[in-house]
């Protein structure tokens, strides 16, 4: 722990990053509980509904799926190397690695945009006539797929926020290769949304 | 360690000197990110919001004053009941301790000059308004103030036509300023202790304050998301929580207690926090078993967890269930009675010096120990069974909130008030107003306990004749109440304008609040300390006086 | 840095573990296809488990980060935990 000693009246603020990626961390710890108690819910359904459950998993497109898996897991890599690339003071190649994630990440959005709405299309969606008319477990099982996608999606556009935002700062140099704490904790704050989406992923399109 | 500071006596307080451009006026306040400030700020609004639920509570206890229709219909009733409900829990009792003093004080016990994250804290606050302040809108909106009791249960939640979406919001953005100020909390602790600040000789509030922050971070998201699926379900009819489609309404109840049963931990562990100051304090001897009593604050956090169910006896869960979870609470008797026996103790042989916050912590230990026993009655499987849902849960919880965090919310205010606002209050008023707390707290709450017992269901607006003369002793004691709510604010409220200048510690305090000027410097410290003795250590006083 | 010693990962690193990603996804996917009975859901959490693993130590860099944090993962990881088994108490036995 460093401890801040010669701290004086006009100079309180000192940068503590350690900190800042401890605050971070708390932060996605809260994270995961929100998503914890989605997962408690789905396990609970899940159990007490195993065959209509797989029954319903069958509608989904399992390579549409793993396509978005593929393209989280790179984007995660990707952001992983924007941070290597700026402590390396390589400022150019650090821009390049964090455009492609917020690439990757919009193509993210726009597969599953295609995804729900064939889904739609199909009239399954919550309270539609079709989906109104099959079984409990089934209805449960696009309930919690579209909240839990849904919230997904929602974070990996707030991601996309983020990230562009700290784009814009690496641009304008206010974050370098001394001072690139932003840049991590985003990254950390990705890494999450990638985590989340490893477990959604076997949970809803692998239930064979 | 107060060498350095003494010069504070003649610097500018707090007051004087703020972090915003504009230098007085309320901006200087609603956009300062200096920790006493913004505890400042918490103060006022939660005191505000803590006079609004309870003007809530004393028409409720006047529409009961006799049986039948008195004042309002049930309906009304109905939305009095979530109103006093969810105003006094997410908006005074949840971040009432914690976000006030453990704002102003948290750093400066710890030797730091603010917290770990300033602005953060800010936005803390405001996010707590905004909260706030679509809770209020949700009352005057078309299709009416919620109805649903502060618990939103389902299926009612879904299908009743009030304003339930909005004000369930609310109380989602109201849980982020308490995540928020969690996070802070854990980071402050962690990153910055002043030198010599080891965990074993921080003082027992930062102790309690950590262990609810993580409370805090841990349960609140869980809440978070079942209050979100809830609006979800109102707008969109997904199933989760719609019995009609599959879904299950006693998994909204688990989800729901699985943070709120904690959250009560979250209402109760920064009073114990303040007691265990207060106690040492006022019996000039060092506490009796810090380290049990430190941990046993993180021994409550963590049993908080394993008990939730026991709010669900009769809900129809499994009965394996019942019985573990009935197991399972008499666990947290242990680490709460660790604290009692503790503080206890430290006052043996102690020079008992009876000031206005002692009084009222020995309030607490009177009005804490009778809703923690009862508790241990509705714990009881077989107990609750006759017990659940009657006047007597409402008599347990009253004593274990009110009588525990409101009373100590009281202590800390009287404890600290000097500190605070430079200046002191009347000292035979505030101890002539903890005797007439004492004496109207059980003439509202006692009766309830008969009346449970013998059968007065909860939330009802309407009553058999049998329990008509107690119904009018609890009324009579919700007027004392109020009498003695105003006698504690009057007297505050002038002091801090026109009181008499308090001294740099008036109370003989040791914590390092005590070592630093009168109110606090902005910065706190001119120069970050070096702790060299253990918490409680009274031998520091010669010192301090010296100092001073 | 306030911490000069900072732990820089290669490039080289990075790349195998997304490699090691990138065959798990393709192994949990393939093993869906069998038909394991009961295992089936457990074998698929294993690999959820693992590449989450991969991910939190090296991709979020906790092996490399303070001790404290991994206690904190520890921490939310066991509320999780508690929070599961106890429902299960209620659902298991109804």
């Amino acid at each position: 722990m460093t401890h801040n000693n010669q701290a004086t009246v006009h100079a309180p603020v000192h940068r503590d990053d350690v900190g800042s990626k401890m605050g971070m961390w708390l932060f996605l710890f809260t994270e995961l509980l929100l998503f914890g108690g989605m997962f408690l819910i789905y396990a609970v359904y899940r159990f007490q509904f195993p065959d209509q459950f797989k029954v319903a998993a069958m509608e989904l497109n399992v390579t549409v799926g793993a396509l978005n898996t593929v393209i989280l897991l790179t984007s995660s890599l990707t952001v992983a190397l924007a941070i290597g690339a700026i402590q390396k003071k390589n400022k150019f190649l650090s821009i390049i690695f964090l455009a492609v994630t917020i690439v990757f990440a919009l193509a993210f959005m726009i597969n599953k945009f295609f995804e729900w709405s064939a889904k739609i299309e199909h009239g399954i969606y919550p309270g539609s006539e079709y989906l109104l008319g099959k079984s409990n477990g089934e209805i449960l099982f696009y309930g919690l797929y579209y909240v839990m996608t849904g919230l997904h999606g929602l974070h990996v556009i707030i991601g996309v926020v983020i990230l562009s935002v700290i784009l814009v700062m690496i641009m304008k140099g206010s974050i370098n290769h001394e001072n690139y704490i932003k840049l991590e904790n985003s990254g950390l704050y990705w890494h999450l949304v990638d985590l989340i989406w490893i477990f959604l992923f076997p949970l809803f399109y692998l239930l064979q | 360690m107060a060498n350095g500071n003494s010069a504070a006596i003649t610097a500018k307080s707090f007051y004087e000197e703020g972090t915003t451009k504009a230098a007085t006026g309320i901006r200087s306040w609603i956009f300062s990110t200096d920790h006493k400030r913004i505890g400042i700020l918490y103060l006022i609004s939660i005191a505000a919001f803590f006079f609004v639920g309870l003007i809530v509570g004393i028409l409720m206890r006047l529409e009961l004053i006799a049986p039948g229709q008195t004042i309002v219909d049930a309906q009304t009733y109905n939305q009095l009941f979530t109103l006093h409900g969810v105003i006094m829990i997410f908006l005074f009792i949840i971040p009432g301790i914690p976000a006030v003093f453990g704002n102003f004080f948290l750093p400066i016990q710890l030797g730091a000059q603010d917290v770990a994250f300033p602005r953060l804290n800010l936005l803390s606050w405001w996010v707590y308004i905004i909260g706030a302040t679509l809770a209020l809108i949700s009352i005057v909106l078309p299709g009416g103030p919620m109805d649903t009791g502060w618990t939103f249960y389902i299926p009612y939640a879904v299908r009743t036509g009030t304003n339930v979406s909005l004000a369930i919001f609310a109380a989602f953005i109201l849980g982020f300023s308490s995540m928020l100020t969690g996070l802070n909390f854990v980071t402050t602790v962690h990153r910055m202790r002043a030198p010599g600040m080891g965990w074993f000789k921080m003082p027992l509030f930062i102790w309690s304050t950590y262990a609810t922050a993580w409370i805090q971070i841990i349960a609140t998201p869980v809440v978070a998301i079942t209050i979100l699926l809830v609006i979800i379900e109102r707008y969109f009819g997904v199933g989760i929580f719609d019995p009609a489609l599959g879904g299950d309404p006693i998994l909204y109840q688990h989800l729901f207690w699985i943070y709120s049963h904690p959250a009560v931990y979250i209402m109760i562990l920064p009073a114990m926090g303040v007691v265990s100051e207060i106690i040492p304090t006022f019996s000039r001897r060092t506490i009796f078993g810090y380290k049990a009593v430190a941990m046993s604050s993180l021994a409550i956090a963590f049993v908080g967890y394993l008990v939730w169910a026991h709010h669900m006896f009769t809900s129809g869960m499994s009965e394996t269930a019942q019985w573990i979870f009935s197991l399972l609470t008499y666990l947290v008797a242990l680490p709460s009675g660790v604290k009692v026996f503790n503080w206890v103790a430290t006052m043996y042989k102690g020079s008992i010096d009876p000031k206005p916050p002692f009084l009222w912590v020995m309030a607490f230990i009177f009005l804490f120990s009778i809703g923690g026993l009862t508790g241990l009655v509705l714990g009881s499987l077989a107990t609750d069974i006759h017990l659940h849902d009657t006047y007597f849960v409402v008599a347990h919880f009253h004593y274990t909130m009110f009588g525990g965090t409101g009373t100590i919310f009281f202590a800390a205010l009287f404890y600290w008030f000097p500190k605070m606002f430079g200046r002191m209050y009347n000292i035979k008023l505030a101890s002539l107003s903890a005797g007439l707390f004492f004496i109207a707290f059980n003439t509202l709450y006692f009766p309830k306990f008969i009346m449970g017992y013998i059968g007065m269901p909860r939330r009802y607006f309407d009553y058999l004749p049998e329990f008509a003369s107690l119904q009018v002793v609890s009324t009579i004691g919700s007027w004392l109440m109020l009498i003695t709510v105003v006698l504690i604010f009057g007297n505050l409220i002038y002091s801090a304008f026109k009181g008499k200048r308090a001294s740099m510690n008036p109370w003989g305090g040791v914590t390092l609040e005590w070592h630093i000027s009168t109110p606090p410097p902005l910065h706190n410290f001119h120069e970050i300390p070096t702790v060299k003795h253990e918490p409680y250590d009274f031998s520091q006083l010669k010192e301090l006086e010296h100092d001073s | 840095m306030s911490e000069s010693k900072h732990h820089i990962t290669g490039y080289g690193t990075y790349v195998l573990v997304w490699l090691g990603l990138l065959a798990l996804t393709s192994l949990t996917v393939t093993v869906a296809g069998i038909d394991l009975g009961n295992f089936t859901l457990f074998v698929a959490l294993t690999i959820a488990a693992i590449k989450s693993a991969l991910v939190i130590n090296i991709f979020m860099h906790i092996k490399f980060d303070e001790p404290i944090f991994k206690f904190f993962l520890l921490v939310s990881g066991a509320t999780l935990f508690v929070i599961f088994a106890l429902t299960f108490v209620d659902y298991s036995f109804r």
